[in-house]
């Protein structure tokens, strides 16, 4: 389910998952493909917990690499997971591939303290410019064409904000990244990867 | 598809192999409060134990199967282990890396102490009188085999169905003496339904004239006809719907009916020659112990019903593994498992393998299902440095 399929070198929303995380917390990764994130994390941060995939080469990679993962389909929910599982619950370049993306982010406050999210910003610049020459944007954050995308659910660092304010979630912190480095200039402009950081309204 | 079965074996077997006899001689106290005084386990091996005797995998059979896991026999060429494509060299569970310990349960009928067995007391077969065995009594013996191989901790203990409730068990029995269970096709306990198909089959085999309330030995008969309608109840209940439609469909034996009671669809045919291969060489009294065994087999029970308490205790690394179209334990009884095991913080992998086989998947080589095993054996291989 996850857009592209790197080590933790090429993929930049990792790095800033990790800055926010503390040593030795629980983490759940959802959509966690080979479970590359989780690997990274442990090594780096000396986390515990599980990775959730659906797809059968996505386990068994995270299996190849010493990861413990679940394999279940996050449209069903987290029905798995006690409330208050994880200090982390993670949905790195998946939300905007789910259908049910309220629930999700819903369930990841539910299992745990927080979550982190990361997505690609519709709102780029370069994506609005296709779109105004008339054409779905291709780019290294949305690299499928409209016919083969699983992306059903793209939002922009604007909308994502105002869902989190119309419902009470408390937005922590935000990184807004372009080809890898921070943009704190226009992020809704000037962002191709939104990286978030959140909880429930009401003081962790 | 990738998805290739094979149950004929391969040249990676374990090759000739001869069973042991491992007997006891201090009293066994079942969950029953019955003790048995002396009793034998049949047991086999494969592979070599390492220096530090942290390679040991311990393999625990289910409803019909035996300590026969893989290779064959010397006089018999044929007769391959019941898991011959899991268990051997180059196989998912390598035997150049894993000592492998295959065990014939406590009652059964394959060469440990059982109903066919003479009891000591009376110097006649146990028949009727042999005890109610548990899945907790079973594993307690497979204990005491392990003492006797000088295997303090498995490195881990693996089954299919009942077996795997055996390996399940394993982690709240003892749980310092393995490192990882694996617990494939299983469920936390038999649902109504379950229980309703075993009390059929009970049923069948007990209202055989020939049962003679299980001491039928003596009589020099066996109640083939109940262990028969017995195993083809078991056998609808291991196969999908799907599975018996493509392998069966209506297909007729002559090509047109008969309008008789011969048989004339193939899966009448098919059913049939399951129960008569099974009546002629497995034991009736040993069949409704394990079913009784199947039923009884709860360890919520004891904790309110509360899976993650009965699992609290356990320490071992799981590998858990269920079949999308098993239902007779279905994926979500495995996912009860998860639940409780996620709940107390087990280091966990659960992998639903979309499978078209039902329950008997979990004795087929389906390559996802096989390279899945294969790579979490290599992480225990890693780990205990086989």
């Amino acid at each position: 389910m996850k857009n592209g399929n790197g080590t933790a070198a090429h993929r930049p929303d990792f790095a800033a998952i990790a800055g926010w995380i503390n040593s030795g917390s629980s983490v759940l990764d959802l959509g966690c493909g080979d479970g590359t994130l989780l690997r990274y994390l442990k090594e780096t941060r000396r986390t515990t917990g599980y990775g959730v995939e659906i797809d059968d080469s996505g386990v068994l990679a995270c299996v190849k690499n010493g990861v413990s993962v679940v394999q279940s389909d996050l449209e069903r929910g987290l029905s798995g997971f006690g409330d208050g599982s994880f200090d982390y619950v993670v949905l790195s370049q998946t939300l905007q591939a789910m259908k049910n993306s309220e629930i999700i982010i819903r369930e990841m406050l539910r299992v745990g303290r927080e979550g982190i999210v990361t997505f690609p910003n519709f709102g780029y610049w370069k994506n609005r410019l296709e779109v105004l020459r008339g054409r779905m944007p291709i780019s290294e954050n949305l690299p499928y064409e409209w016919f083969n995308t699983p992306n059903v659910r793209l939002c922009t660092v604007a909308d994502f904000e105002r869902f989190c304010s119309e419902r009470g979630i408390r937005i922590v912190e935000r990184k807004v990244l372009t080809h890898g480095k921070p943009v704190n200039v226009l992020p809704n402009l000037l962002g191709a990867l939104a990286v978030y950081h959140f909880g429930n309204g009401r003081k962790a | 598809m990738d998805t290739i079965i094979n149950k004929a074996p391969d040249t990676h077997s374990v090759g000739i192999i001869a069973p042991q006899i491992a007997r006891f001689t201090e009293p066994l106290r079942l969950k029953s409060g019955a003790v048995i005084d002396e009793y034998q386990l049949a047991y086999e091996t494969y592979g070599t134990l390492n220096s530090d005797r942290s390679n040991a995998v311990l393999i625990c059979h289910a409803l019909n199967a035996s300590h026969h896991v893989a290779g064959f026999y010397a006089d018999q060429p044929t007769n391959y282990g019941w898991w011959d494509n899991m268990i051997g060299p180059g196989k998912p569970v390598d035997t150049r890396r894993f000592f492998v310990v295959g065990v014939n349960n406590l009652g059964g009928c394959h060469g440990s102490t059982g109903p066919a067995s003479i009891n000591p007391r009376t110097g006649k077969p146990w028949g009727g009188r042999f005890p109610v065995v548990t899945v907790e009594d079973w594993v307690a013996a497979q204990a005491r085999l392990a003492d006797r191989l000088g295997i303090d901790r498995f490195a881990a203990v693996m089954g299919g169905s009942l077996g795997a409730m055996q390996s399940l068990q394993w982690t709240i029995s003892y749980p310092d003496k393995l490192s990882h269970s694996v617990v494939i096709a299983c469920a936390p306990n038999l649902s109504a339904q379950n229980i309703a198909f075993n009390e059929v089959a009970r049923q069948a085999i007990v209202s055989d004239p020939d049962f003679h309330g299980g001491d039928y030995y003596e009589q020099g008969v066996k109640p083939h006809r109940g262990l028969r309608v017995a195993r083809m109840i078991g056998h609808i209940t291991y196969l999908s719907d799907d599975e018996m439609a493509s392998k069966f469909g209506r297909q007729l034996k002559n090509g047109k009916f008969s309008y008789s009671f011969d048989t004339e669809f193939q899966i009448e045919s098919y059913l049939r020659y399951q129960g008569d291969k099974f009546s002629d060489y497995f034991d009736a009294n040993t069949y409704l112990r394990i079913t009784k065994a199947l039923d009884y087999f709860d360890p919520a029970f004891e904790h309110g019903g509360n899976l993650t308490r009965a699992l609290a205790i356990a320490k071992a690394a799981f590998l858990v593994v269920s079949f999308t179209t098993d239902w007779r334990f279905s994926p979500e009884r495995s996912r009860e498992i998860v639940k409780a095991l996620l709940d107390n913080r087990c280091d966990v992998t659960y992998a639903e393998i979309d499978a078209p086989h039902g329950h008997d998947a979990f004795l087929l080589d389906d390559q996802r299902y096989h390279r899945l095993v294969a790579a979490y054996f290599d992480r225990i291989a890693d780990q205990c440095r086989a």
